[in-house]
């Protein structure tokens, strides 16, 4: 089983999942709160956040990645700050790595549970307040459990686009073997070699069936929750 | 306790101007839809703030926009039973009737869960879920719901019409319990008079957005000045008890002395009876018919003459079994020189009284 794979190969796979899981994980609750304010609050700036959210969905990734070199790079004000006050380093780490495919699934992410959210009835909501839920137990007990499928779905999709995030990543923390050199990063170091397509077509094997891995289990668990939740 | 409302609201060109004050059992807010009867209940229950007004439940006050006082909704304590249901899909129905009573402050006893899952019939349902219930059984866990969040207070917003003929008469006994047996005031928007006629301990009737008369259903149903819901719907409603059941399956009740009979019912002697008599179900006669296939025939005298919508005439006749409303056509009114004092007989068919048509209730 190991020597079907190099060990760099499974440190690039490894990579890319330990960089996508938190990702998704990390940006979850920023998510949930954004679609719920989208979904859910009128406030100045509405359109300006909606903007903001989506736009690294339609930034070319190498713009995106650039952004984020010189706001979380070592020279960056927000990256000095946080090396500063925190010890926490994104240049050229994995988590800037995760970071990156965070930033560019987080549209995703947000669409996702934003239509999840707007599909629960703000009636039952209204129901639970008279029954003496205030807006953070109404949220808790009736918002959250019956827009979950919403909430699957987004998180296996951002963790997919997660798994194939390459522009943002190899501009903001380039493509160093074992510290950020992710799945995407491996195949395209392969192709950069006279005879690598082979050693990256294995590669590729894995990409697709990590992909179709999630998409059947983002199914499987849509349709179970959809189904606890549907009340029949 | 005592529900006073006072309000004023406009909104999209309608103009809400209410007082009312809604008194132990159940007070019917009763007209036609857009009358504000909605806007009213959920200005009570704090879904919506009100332009002007003050709304106090006994002492406690709920709205208030002099002083600027709004509870929030999930502070009042009121117990709402919407017409949708509005059960949470994703609860058992046992989840869902505890919902509330987590909510209620502690210290604070509402209903006991195994006498009001008894009162409502819902025991063989407490496992199932929303999605797997019929439209009458939602509704009583809806209820269930309400009366177990400790409520000071229940509104019900046409609970029924979302159901069918055949659901509805399950329902309404189960409201005629709570009017009897629960100490909460009960506030029940209906456009229905037959609900208001079995359920209703006080009227408000509404045009609108104005209140046009308040009182027993008694007065107001038998008043031809007040008609909410339109002349089709008129009709007086009687009190009696249970005298008799005869083998011809025909049942005879006691009112004011007098003897009604009506199909046979299914109620044990002696119990008391609210019966609406629809008005169109009524002819007048001014000599004392004879031969005649209709078994109640009750002299009386006229007491007021309203000329209704189009042809028809709404006669009141005082009679000693109460008030009793009756349409007729113009024509006929002139044919038999009616005007009030003039003294006339009320035919009733006894199977014109649709069983729906009557319910329990010490009195109206």
């Amino acid at each position: 089983m190991t020597d079907w794979l190099s060990p760099a190969e499974w440190q690039a796979v490894a990579l890319s999942l330990r960089v996508s899981f938190w990702a998704t994980l990390v940006s979850l609750p920023p998510g949930i709160l954004v679609a719920y304010a989208l979904a859910r609050w009128s406030f100045p700036g509405r359109q300006l956040l909606n903007g903001l959210v989506h736009l690294p969905l339609i930034l070319p990734p190498v713009v995106t990645g650039y952004l984020l070199l010189v706001t979380f790079g070592r020279q960056g004000l927000v990256g000095q700050f946080l090396d500063e006050w925190f010890g926490i380093v994104f240049a050229f780490r994995w988590t800037g790595a995760a970071l990156a495919a965070g930033v560019m699934a987080f549209p995703l992410m947000v669409r996702a549970i934003r239509l999840a959210i707007e599909a629960v009835d703000p009636r039952l909501e209204q129901a639970a307040g008279t029954l003496g839920a205030s807006r953070g137990w109404v949220f808790l007990t009736v918002t959250l459990p019956l827009c979950l499928p919403g909430i699957v779905a987004g998180s296996i999709l951002a963790f997919a686009k997660a798994m194939g995030e390459f522009g943002a990543t190899i501009t903001f923390v380039a493509n160093i073997p074992g510290q950020t050199q992710t799945l995407p990063s491996a195949i395209y170091t392969f192709l950069q070699v006279p005879g690598g397509q082979q050693d990256a077509a294995r590669l590729v094997g894995v990409a697709i069936a990590v992909a179709m891995t999630a998409l059947l289990l983002s199914e499987w668990v849509g349709r179970s929750v959809a189904r606890r939740i549907s009340g029949a | 306790m005592t529900l006073e409302v006072r309000l004023r609201h406009a909104f999209g060109g309608f103009a809400l101007d209410v007082a009312f004050t809604a008194p132990a059992g159940i007070t019917v807010l009763f007209g036609r839809s857009g009358s504000g009867k909605t806007t009213i209940v959920n200005a009570v229950a704090g879904l919506l703030r009100p332009d002007a007004g003050r709304i106090a439940l006994g002492d406690a006050v709920l709205t208030d926009t002099a002083s600027r006082r709004f509870l929030p909704a999930h502070r009042r304590r009121i117990g709402y039973i919407f017409q949708e249901g509005r059960l949470f899909p994703h609860l058992s129905v046992r989840q869902n009737l505890r919902y509330g009573a987590w909510f209620a402050p502690k210290g604070t006893r509402g209903e006991d869960m195994a006498r009001v899952v008894d009162l409502l019939g819902i025991g063989h349902l407490l496992d199932r879920r929303p999605g797997a219930l019929s439209g009458g059984e939602k509704q009583r866990v809806a209820i269930g719901r309400a009366l177990l969040s400790a409520p000071r207070l229940i509104l019900a917003d046409e609970p029924l019409a979302a159901l069918d003929a055949a659901r509805k008469s399950e329902i309404l006994p189960y409201f005629e319990r709570l009017r009897d047996e629960i100490a909460v005031p009960i506030l029940y928007v209906s456009h229905s008079a037959a609900e208001v006629a079995r359920l209703a301990t006080t009227v408000v009737a509404l045009e609108g957005g104005r209140v046009t008369a308040q009182g027993s259903a008694v007065e107001v149903l038998g008043d031809p000045g007040i008609l909410p819901t339109g002349v089709r719907e008129a009709g007086a409603v009687l009190t009696a008890r249970v005298l008799r059941h005869h083998d011809d399956g025909v049942t005879e009740l006691e009112a004011g002395g007098l003897s009604l009979f009506v199909p046979r019912l299914t109620r044990t002697l002696g119990s008391r009876l609210r019966i609406r008599i629809a008005a169109q179900d009524v002819i007048l006669s001014r000599a004392r018919p004879e031969g005649l296939s209709a078994l109640n025939i009750l002299a009386g005298t006229i007491a007021e003459i309203r000329a209704g919508e189009g042809q028809g005439m709404l006669v009141a006749i005082d009679t000693p079994a109460g008030r009793l409303l009756a349409r007729i056509t113009r024509r006929s009114s002139d044919r038999l020189a009616l005007a009030p004092g003039v003294a006339v007989h009320a035919i009733l068919k006894t199977v014109a009284v649709a069983p729906a048509d009557i319910g329990a209730g010490p009195d109206p």
